[in-house]
């Protein structure tokens, strides 16, 4: 706590606290580049908001799911799988330094089919996908209801059911163990996390980013934005793309209830605690964190027309949280050509792609320019398609 | 069809509100958790009428606005659970969601009043989830509906007029208490004095409570005053309670221990509708910000009686009558001028009260800043310790804490540890409860099955 | 932990833990479970321990217990009928495998 006063003292003094590399967001995705920045001798200061902001890593659904990533772009299929591969060391590095169990279980993930046409639908798709581009992504197999009884033994599933795709690579985590356990890493890190300090305003000048928070001035040489939502109106500001739009996911969770679901499920999951999981909703709704009676409603029919047990359980709380969608849905990694020295960084997919944001791109971030080992997840991807949209 | 007027509970405000908004030709519907109209006050009211059982001036009175209601033309509900309520949105109402055996439905009114009442000031101490650590409120409605007895050794600990309001009973029935340990802190007298002359305009009240007060000293039943500090002990059951004054720690066997700390106003369906709360620093604890007549923030909501502040059942059923009246108001009803003028003055005396009781009330330090190793949330059992830890790991405020901690996401959705958390997070910042803020409240307001929730008939809902 | 002195009304018998039990009209499970003595009406599903009812008025969720068979009723909520069967809840409940 000592040094961390006196560079309050010192803040107080100069107005301005200096550091070498300056993250907007203290959030999953902020936390893991800041966290892999780690030991290298680097000041880093990462800002955050406070309890009333919108925070997309604090209403994860704690998903590591490779299932049906990038399928209409071969390289994030790639790059999910790899984050999924790295996960299982990530996490017990994280867990050990940190003390905090990440709940991490890697057994498989359940897409859920109800009806005939849900499954035959399912069937082309990955049909299309295998025969694309297989060896991009991982493994997903297509399993009858049949099939999937004999994964559930003495599980009763709804009459509806008709199977479920199902990809071992898949797996799930406590989300918000995750980021706790982020956060202690970087404090034991000295990696210091300014609460309740949310960016206002960024500007560039002789190779120093300056942000204006809601609590003083920080600057550093080298700037990351990974405030999810909040990084729209701050990319403009250093010659980075605002490209982000919010998309609500209602979940639902319910009481605990005796273990039944040994894997994970894009829909469905049982955390550690006996809690179900039940989301989410893809609303267009703006910056709207409300939950409604009628996504509730639809969460619960579903949850049921699966499990038909689930009618009895109790659902204790629901919650909305707010992806953070680029246009086409996948991840943006962008670096200004105007301000050299900052970059972007934003996903809706933190969670699954903490560890190689930590192990990957982080190092990438420090070592220079990240466009060519990642252009793919550059925004000239968008420019592209504006023009072939124009064309056609 | 939309109704005029829907009240959630059926306490003396609730009723109130009620016989005043029937009597002036409103449609009215009162929604209660309960299966007889009263409230916690007046519970099982009607039974014990007809048993023959009423006791004293508050029953009688209470017997009598319970059949004012039954002859007002409200329609009663009872036995439901308001598990979601939505504000006005698209020229539409209010909307409330409402569970009965298991089936929802929904009820849609122009106008809303929550008289949702009050809820003993949640009180961790060590060992206060043990089986036979009970509330005194429990006790008294285990005495009220079913004249059942708490077994001995009993002791009771607390302050505030329940617990000799309780003992009065007990004693009315037989039964002699083996303890009374006053929590009251020894400089509640000294604050509460210099509003005794303005109580003395409410004398009737006053004169009760130092009645009961008086009977009770003069009661076999041993007393211990200016205790700090309790605990209950015990493997799997209470056992023993120990407690400390200024003379060090005494242990006495108990099979029972009931607790009382005051009560604090129910704010959780006002919360979850968005109205604005300010934190009473007297009573340590959020309380709605109320125009006149229990308007609220949001256009349309009223609130009284105690989950508007504390004030008692009968300020309750005055105030509840005054919001029905401008609830009524607003929808295009003229009201009789005199008729609220009386009901104000009436209304005066027994607020006249107020300011006494609240000094005399606030609570002791060490409920309000809990040793580490107390369990302040009953359903996820963490500890008061736990919490500030995560403040000090960075939490801001009480919905950081929440999702490090799983404090406040059990089945009570931090009904027993959200006045806790507040005051935790204040003091481990070092900043204003108020600053530190409250949970947020969504709904289910109380838990509901996914298979209701589902909207699925019962009759289907096989397994 | 509770009794019903002799003269106190009893109409309805409920079986708590297969134990009849006489209650008034309007009493709820929860104050059965006291009445019978049962020592706990659930297992806490964190730390495993024994709870019996604490607030008695729908507000802290400790009374959760079996009744007629369906699980996690909020005891004190529920007036008692003739012949109803209270059961306490031991460990978490088992739903997902109930059969139809």
């Amino acid at each position: 706590m000592a040094p961390a006063r006196r560079v309050a003292q010192a803040f107080q003094m100069h107005g301005v606290r200096t550091s070498d590399v300056l993250i907007v967001g203290g959030g999953v995705v902020g936390a893991s580049l800041a966290y892999g920045m780690r030991g290298r001798g680097l000041r880093i200061d990462v800002l955050d908001g406070g309890d009333g902001d919108i925070r997309a890593a604090r209403a994860n659904f704690g998903l590591v799911w490779v299932q049906s990533k990038g399928h209409d772009m071969p390289a994030y299929a790639r790059w999910t799988r790899e984050s999924a591969e790295l996960w299982a060391g990530f996490a017990e590095e994280l867990a050990e330094a940190t003390a905090t169990p990440l709940r991490l279980r890697q057994t498989g993930g359940l897409s859920w089919c109800l009806g005939e046409a849900e499954f035959e639908a399912r069937r082309a798709e990955l049909l299309r996908w295998h025969n694309q581009r297989a060896d991009d992504g991982a493994e997903v197999v297509l399993l009858e209801r049949s099939d999937v009884e004999r994964l559930l033994p003495g599980v009763r599933l709804g009459a509806d059911v008709t199977g479920a795709s199902f990809c071992a690579s898949d797996g799930e985590c406590d989300p918000l163990a995750l980021l706790k356990a982020l956060h202690l890493a970087m404090a034991r890190e000295g990696i210091t996390l300014h609460r309740e300090t949310k960016a206002l305003a960024v500007t560039h000048r002789g190779g120093v980013f300056r942000v204006d928070a809601e609590r003083g001035a920080y600057e550093a040489p080298r700037l990351v934005l990974a405030a999810g939502l909040g990084s729209a109106a701050l990319a403009p500001m250093v010659g980075l793309p605002s490209l982000l739009r919010p998309e609500r996911g209602q979940i639902l969770v319910t009481e605990r209830i005796a273990p039944f679901l040994p894997f994970a499920g894009d829909t469905i999951r049982q955390t550690a605690d006996g809690t179900v999981m039940i989301g989410a909703t893809h609303e267009d709704v703006g910056l709207d964190l409300g939950v409604t009676e009628e996504a509730g409603a639809a969460l619960a029919r579903h949850a049921v027309a699966v499990f038909p047990g689930l009618a009895k359980a109790r659902m204790v709380r629901t919650w909305a949280g707010l992806r953070v969608l680029t246009p086409d849905g996948n991840p943006l990694y962008a670096e200004s050509v105007s301000c050299p020295g900052a970059a972007l960084v934003t996903c809706h997919s933190g969670v699954t792609l903490a560890a190689a944001h930590t192990l990957r791109l982080a190092p990438a971030l420090l070592a220079g320019p990240i466009d060519e080992a990642f252009a793919a997840f550059g925004p000239s991807r968008f420019a592209s398609q504006a023009h072939v949209s124009q064309a056609a | 069809m939309e109704l005029d007027l829907a009240i959630v509970g059926a306490g003396p405000a609730g009723l109130g509100a009620a016989i005043e908004a029937a009597g002036l030709g409103l449609s009215v519907v009162v929604l209660d958790e309960q299966p007889a109209p009263g409230g916690q006050v007046h519970r099982a009211i009607e039974v014990r009428k007809a048993a023959g059982r009423l006791d004293g001036e508050d029953d009688r009175d209470g017997a009598a606005l319970v059949a004012a209601f039954r002859a007002s033309g409200a329609v009663h509900w009872p036995s439901v659970q308001v598990w979601r309520m939505d504000p006005p949105a698209g020229g539409a109402g209010f909307r409330l969601v409402a569970t009965q055996d298991g089936a929802s439905q929904v009820i849609a009114a122009k106008r809303v009043l929550l008289a949702v009442g009050a809820l003993e000031r949640p009180a961790p101490f060590p060992g206060w989830t043990l089986p036979g650590v009970l509330t005194v409120g429990a006790a008294q409605i285990l005495l009220k509906s079913g004249g059942n007895l708490p077994a001995a050794p009993l002791v009771i600990a607390g302050q505030g007029p329940l617990p000799l309001l309780f003992a009065s009973q007990l004693a009315k029935a037989g039964m002699v208490l083996d303890l009374i340990l006053d929590t009251a802190p020894a400089e509640a007298w000294r604050r509460a004095l210099p509003h005794l002359p303005g109580a003395l305009r409410g004398w009737q009240q006053l004169a009760r409570g130092l009645r009961l007060m008086l009977a009770l000293r003069r009661s076999p039943a041993r007393r211990v005053a200016r205790v700090r500090e309790i605990e209950a002990l015990g493997e799997h059951r209470l056992e023993a309670v120990r407690y400390r004054t200024k003379a060090g720690w005494a242990q006495v066997p108990a099979t029972i221990l009931l607790v009382h700390e005051g009560v604090i106003p129910n704010v959780q369906p006002a919360m979850s509708l968005g109205v604005e709360h300010v934190w009473d620093d007297g009573q340590a604890c959020w309380r709605p910000k109320l125009g006149v007549d229990g308007e609220t923030s949001v256009p349309g909501l009223f609130i009284a009686g105690d989950a508007a502040g504390i004030g008692g059942w009968r300020v309750a059923a005055i105030d509840g009558r005054l919001a029905g009246l401008r609830a009524a108001e607003t929808l295009g009803v003229s009201i009789d001028a005199a008729r609220r003028s009386r009901l104000r003055l009436e209304r005066r005396p027994h607020a006249a009260l107020r300011p006494f009781l609240d000094a005399l009330g606030r609570p002791r330090e060490e409920l309000l800043a809990p040793a580490d190793a107390t369990v302040v949330c009953r359903c996820e059992m963490v500890t008061a310790g736990t919490v500030r830890a995560a403040v000090q790991a960075g939490a801001t405020g009480p919905n950081e804490v929440k999702i490090r901690t799983r404090c406040g996401m059990g089945p009570c959705q931090g009904r027993l540890c959200g006045p806790s958390l507040t005051m935790l997070v204040a003091e481990a910042r070092g900043v204003s409860p108020a600053e530190a803020g409250h949970l947020r409240i969504r709904p289910p307001l109380k838990p509901v099955t996914l298979g209701d929730m589902a909207g699925i008939p019962l009759e289907d809902r096989s397994g | 932990m509770f009794r019903k002195p002799p003269d106190a009304p009893a109409g309805v018998t409920v079986f708590v833990a297969g134990q009849p039990v006489r209650m008034a009209a309007g009493e709820s499970a929860a104050a059965a479970v006291l009445l019978a003595d049962l020592g706990f009406s659930r297992s806490h599903p964190v730390d495993g321990g024994a709870r019996l009812p604490y607030c008695m008025m729908g507000v802290c969720f400790e009374c959760l217990m079996v009744i007629d068979g369906a699980p996690g009723r909020q005891g004190c909520l529920v007036p008692v009928r003739e012949g109803m069967r209270i059961e306490p809840m031991a460990g978490l409940p088992d739903l997902a495998g109930a059969p139809p």
